[in-house]
């Protein structure tokens, strides 16, 4: 929630993403699975050229490519000729922060300050949107995400439709939800969205209008962070459910539980009532 | 080459005259028939719409987004705990297959696991909801096929399964169980002798339906060699579970990758069928049902003691980075796509479902069919709207 922890660890994957990118050797314990995935992205850098502009490969996870936006569709072509023929899917990404925020506000205090920057994640970018997609090579079990940036003026990128039959409807849902265009495709009609429907629900200046409304009920018992200091020791076990909402203490429990009645009876006898629910607890 | 009388040969003329005349007597129009949003054959509100010539079927659309609930929105203004209450509804009948990919991604981003433990009642939950999911699926399989019978057969047996993850979770439908880290409870008492008796028992579902449903002539014959989708077709449109395997390519998400859940601990087969017919996706699923309870009873028989959660935070913040977790659910390839910018909720989660891409093949097979075969299609390739619209 606070803008500077979020600050804090988008640097700190920034510094590792580039850290990975330059020195991809530095990997300590290399299974073989990432000698694989090392083997592919040599592989598909070879064979697309200047289509791949940044990599990101962490090991024994996952393998991350940005392309270029002119060569998203000989990308997929080319992908889909080495081996690459199952299709999992395709989506668009909208990299603005929101301008509101989480709706996790409090309606009567001060607007609070938000971040405005955007930032890409994995494998970088310079455009607002981006298209992803995941292909996966049956034979040697490995997938690999595949992004491209999506120009702002324009907003196209190359259709899939022609390679992959299935993109067909993925590409219409990104169409709709983000208003990115595919040059190329039959029939870009909305998939679930009304015919007339205006604007692109999954951009984040979309307002959820439930949030607007009212904020989400269920946000409005989380308690502040702890800082550093407040944190629990690491040798103390973690509460195994409701962490979010997970009261400060005991006491916060018993206090939940009773009726406002006999609060002030039981906090007289607060050692038997802490020991009932243990009780009760042991013997369900 | 015969000679022709004149008689003869005015005779041909007369009846080629006829023929011709009869022809273009019978020349159909084309006519649309639309099949839904509610409509008995289409279980949830997916509408089809269909053009025919006489019977056959010449262009078919799915129209889908009558259910869409907007859960990559939702997701947004949600902290991580709390999306599994939302992931429990895409496939209600196996909700719990639902929130494992989701945990998985969230812990992939914390470099967190879960205790042996916790990944070997995840298995067990997972395979309870598939057991679950494809019997209500032979049931219905039955229902379309216009027999009744198995139905209740389905739903009896089913509900055996259903008592067992409530016992677990408390929840018959939407279990909610699973925690970043681990689980929410351990096993109850005496659970586990109650599992061992049930999946006694699901085999013996699977033999009853197996000589039923897929032993019945008529059923074959309406089943086999309709709706044939080549596995080249299959891998294109990014079909999976087993409406892939059906088409006869081995690739089962379960084993083919490196997950930290306990399949690869246990002994069973993935299988599939070369025909790539309704017939073949259908038995698949029959003999995964079968392969599930044989997978439960190795899980329950080597089950590890120890802690059923890891040590995690008490407010979970998920540092930043992109995750992209999928799993074997039992309508196929079921995957998140989750970013985090290291705040409490997901900055953005892109949710691959099952049935999505399952049900984009349909217009592809569809055409050339006759009007009854579209309910063998349909209720071959298994869908559940929750799943294609989200």
């Amino acid at each position: 929630m606070s803008d500077a922890g979020t600050d804090e660890a988008t640097e700190a994957t920034e510094a590792k993403t580039e850290a990975t990118a330059t020195t991809p050797d530095t990997a300590e314990e290399a299974s073989p699975k990432d000698e694989a995935r090392e083997a592919l992205l040599g592989e598909i850098t070879s064979a697309l050229g200047d289509g791949v502009v940044e990599s990101y490969l962490m090991p024994g996870t996952d393998l991350w490519i940005r392309v270029a936006t002119d060569s998203w569709a000989d990308v997929g072509r080319a992908l889909h000729g080495r081996g690459f023929t199952f299709f999992s899917f395709l989506s668009g990404i909208d990299w603005m922060p929101s301008p509101y925020g989480r709706g996790e506000d409090d309606p009567t205090a001060e607007a609070p300050v938000r971040e405005t920057e955007t930032k890409q994640g994995y494998a970088g970018g310079e455009t607002r949107f981006q298209v992803f997609a995941r292909l996966v090579d049956l034979d040697r079990r490995l997938g690999v995400t595949i992004k491209a940036d999506v120009p702002d003026d324009t907003m196209t990128v190359g259709s899939w439709v022609t390679i992959f039959a299935g993109a067909n409807w993925h590409e219409r849902e990104a169409h709709e939800m983000f208003g990115i265009n595919f040059d190329g495709h039959p029939d870009l009609r909305n998939l679930y969205l009304p015919g007339d429907f205006e604007g692109h629900p999954l951009r984040k200046d979309f307002p959820l209008l439930a949030r607007m409304i009212k904020p989400w009920p269920g946000i409005v018992d989380v308690e502040p962070l702890p800082t550093e200091d407040e944190a629990p020791p690491n040798g103390e076990t973690a509460p195994s459910e409701g962490v979010l909402h997970a009261p400060a203490d005991e006491s916060a429990v018993t206090a939940a539980e009773q009726t406002p009645d006999t609060q002030a009876q039981q906090e007289q006898q607060a050692e038997s009532s802490e020991a009932e629910p243990s009780d009760t607890g042991d013997t369900a | 080459m015969t000679v022709l009388s004149d008689r003869q040969q005015l005779g041909y003329i007369a009846s080629q005259a006829a023929d011709a005349r009869v022809n273009v007597e019978l020349e159909t129009e084309g006519m649309t028939l639309n099949i839904g949003p509610q409509h008995p054959a289409t279980h949830g509100t997916l509408r089809i719409i269909v053009r025919l010539d006489g019977e056959q079927v010449v262009w078919a659309e799915p129209v889908c987004g009558y259910m869409h609930r907007g859960y990559e929105k939702l997701t947004e203004v949600r902290t991580f705990p709390q999306v599994t209450t939302l992931v429990n509804r895409i496939d209600w009948l196996g909700s719990f297959a639902n929130e494992v990919p989701f945990i998985l991604a969230a812990e992939q981003l914390m470099d967190i696991e879960a205790p042996p433990r916790a990944q070997w009642i995840r298995t067990i939950l997972f395979e309870l909801s598939r057991i679950a999911n494809i019997t209500l699926f032979l049931g219905d399989l039955g229902v379309q096929m216009g027999a009744v019978t198995p139905t209740f057969i389905a739903f009896r047996d089913r509900e055996y399964v259903l008592n067992l993850i409530e016992g677990v979770t408390g929840g018959r439908f939407h279990p909610n169980f699973d925690r970043i880290g681990g689980l929410k409870d351990d096993l109850p008492k005496g659970w586990i002798d109650e599992c061992r008796q049930v999946m006694k028992r699901l085999r013996g579902f699977c033999e009853e339906i197996e000589d039923l449903l897929f032993g019945n002539e008529i059923l074959q014959a309406r089943m086999r060699g309709v709706g044939v989708i080549p596995a080249e077709i299959a891998l294109q449109y990014g079909l999976s579970g087993p409406n892939l395997r059906g088409s006869g390519v081995d690739y089962d998400l379960r084993r083919d990758q490196d997950l930290p859940m306990a399949w690869k601990e246990v002994d069973w087969k993935v299988w599939t069928h070369p025909d790539g017919d309704s017939w073949a996706r259908c038995w698949v699923r029959l003999q995964e049902t079968r392969e599930a309870t044989k997978i439960v009873d190795q899980l329950l028989d080597g089950l590890p003691a120890g802690p059923i959660m890891a040590k995690v935070p008490r407010i979970i913040k998920v540092p930043a980075g992109e995750a992209w977790v999928s799993t074997e659910n039992p309508l196929g390839e079921m995957g998140y796509y989750v970013i985090s910018k290291g705040d409490l909720g997901p900055f953005r989660v892109k949710i691959r479902s099952a049935s999505f891409n399952n049900i984009s093949v349909v217009p592809w097979v569809l055409k050339g069919l006759y009007v009854p075969d579209i309910i063998t299609v349909l209720a071959s390739l298994y869908f559940i709207l929750g799943d294609i619209d989200r």
